[in-house]
């Protein structure tokens, strides 16, 4: 498995991309640091670039990097190795540059300027949307017949996670707005992983003290251990079923 | 060797293989030979897993080839358009494959490699090489291993006189180290030499199997060419085979 990713990860830097994504997030990183005179408040800046760009870099770089190593898969096919050992190569490849990636960029600042609870919330969170992001990748470019329904696919899903789950979120919340919802938006939160993500720094800031009601709610259930360990074993469920269902069809794909 | 048990494709509208029933033994030479699009690559493919059948059994070497891959450890294989990751280096390949495939340096053919001079070539890129240079590093590694059964995909398509004869006599020399080999090719004058079966298919149906003596004993014709010409206008009506090749074309007429 490891041999297999050692060319992936060779094939992956010398494309430059991930290089150029690192020096991205630690020049931003960096930047909101200098920038804001509270750490706090950079956290938070920080906080909605990771959900942004995080994802839609992963899927992206995933995705195009697929369908560029077409040839080497198909290659790798052809010699004694299953078809789960070459995939999860690759997986484990692309998992680790964007990984690495994303703890030099971020991770260095971060652990520089604000080393406490937030700052290791964020880094967690990273992460994990790294890892689930990848894993839905595959999912679209396996399943996806040709290289512009595959982007198009990690698009949309993109869009889906990242703004058009949130009003329909609020929609349900407007329309549902007499009864009590608090225990349900926990539920809902943990179908998307942004959001997730987002609810769990969040709590671990000031500002939630301004959230009210459900803020103290939220508080309460994500301060707690309990919380972490459901929002950890949530984010371990998006990154495994992704990748099993992409396993499962590229078993039985025809190359 | 390989035995294949009523094996059946279908890609969609196009029915790639119908019922193939075929057993190919050690010391074989087999030509897969059949208009474009009759199946022949597909079932070459079907043989190393890269396409999934949907029904039918394939053995090599008295084991089903789903589940452990490490039958294709015994399998050389040319395919007809080789396609190589870009960016890997000619010599990075074949370090790579050696690599995967465990095999000790002394146990390697590089007569092909010598015979191509590929070193000289070691340190470009493969994207960088024409078709026919492509063809040479294909066929190159799909003897490297020294395997025990050869599958080549149009192996001379491509390739100047000088080397396509070099690897005609290679084949040769495989051919009495009494190796399974099976090749397609449109060339039939190439085969000539070569060949000690013939299978010929048509539109996913197995016309026949037969060895090279009976077919030229039946056809009255000493070149493969004319005797496959001869089976192609279904001349000869008296020999037993070709009544049955007529009876199964008028079925698809009625049909």
């Amino acid at each position: 498995m490891l041999k297999l990713s050692r060319y992936v990860l060779y094939d992956i830097l010398r494309s430059r991309v991930i290089i150029t994504y690192t020096l991205f997030l630690f020049i931003v990183s960096m930047s909101l640091f200098q920038l804001e005179e509270n750490d706090s408040k950079a956290i938070l800046s920080l906080l909605n670039i990771v959900l942004i760009v995080v994802p839609l870099i992963g899927m992206i770089f995933t995705t195009i990097h697929y369908y560029n190593s077409y040839e080497f898969i198909e290659l790798m096919l052809s010699q004694p190795l299953s078809r789960t050992r070459i995939l999860m190569s690759e997986y484990g490849g692309v998992a680790l540059s964007l990984l690495s990636a994303f703890f030099i960029g971020v991770g260095v600042p971060v652990l520089l300027f604000a080393f406490d609870e937030t700052g290791l919330a964020l880094l967690f969170t990273g992460g994990a949307l790294t890892l689930v992001f990848t894993s839905i990748a595959f999912l679209a470019s396996v399943k996806a017949r040709d290289k512009a329904r595959g982007i198009g696919a990690a698009l949309l899903l993109w869009f889906y996670f990242a703004l058009i789950f949130d009003g329909l979120v609020l929609l349900i919340l407007f329309a549902f707005s007499d009864y009590p919802m608090e225990k349900f938006t926990l539920v809902l939160s943990a179908l998307n992983p942004i959001d997730l993500g987002r609810i769990f720094i969040m709590l671990k800031m000031d500002i939630s003290a301004l959230m009210g009601y459900t803020g103290a709610l939220y508080k309460d259930f994500f301060g707690s251990n309990t919380g972490i360990l459901f929002t950890g074993g949530i984010m371990l469920l998006w990154i495994v079923l992704p990748l099993w269902w992409a396993l499962k069809v590229f078993r039985r794909k025809d190359l | 060797m390989i035995r294949i048990e009523n094996l059946s494709k279908r890609f969609k509208k196009l029915q790639a293989l119908d019922d193939i029933n075929a057993f190919f033994s050690t010391g074989q030479v087999v030509s897969l030979i059949g208009p474009n699009g009759s199946g022949k690559t597909t079932l070459i493919k079907s043989i190393l897993g890269m396409v999934k059948a949907d029904s039918g059994i394939i053995y090599v070497d008295g084991k089903k080839i789903n589940g452990d891959p490490s039958y294709r450890g015994r399998i050389g294989y040319m395919p007809q358009i080789g396609r190589y990751p870009d960016n890997m280096r000619v010599g990075q390949l074949f370090r790579m494959l050696k690599n995967i495939r465990k095999v000790p340096d002394a146990a390697l053919d590089t007569d092909l490699l010598v015979k191509f001079n590929l070193a000289s070539i070691f340190d470009k890129p493969m994207r960088t090489l024409s078709g026919g240079t492509r063809q040479k590093v294909s066929a190159a590694l799909a003897f490297y291993f020294n395997p025990e059964i050869l599958i080549l995909d149009e192996p001379t398509a491509g390739l100047d006189p000088l080397s396509s004869e070099i690897l005609k006599e290679k084949i040769m020399q495989e051919k009495r180290k009494n190796k399974l080999i099976l090749i397609t090719s449109h060339i039939l004058s190439d085969l000539d030499e070569l060949t000690t079966h013939v299978m010929y298919l048509q539109e996913g149906k197995m016309i026949f199997l037969k060895d090279i003596e009976t077919l030229r004993k039946e056809t009255g014709q000493e070149k493969l060419g004319k005797a496959i010409a001869h089976v192609m206008k279904g001349g000869k009506k008296e020999a037993l085979w070709i009544d049955e090749v007529l009876a199964l074309k008028e079925t698809d007429k009625n049909d």
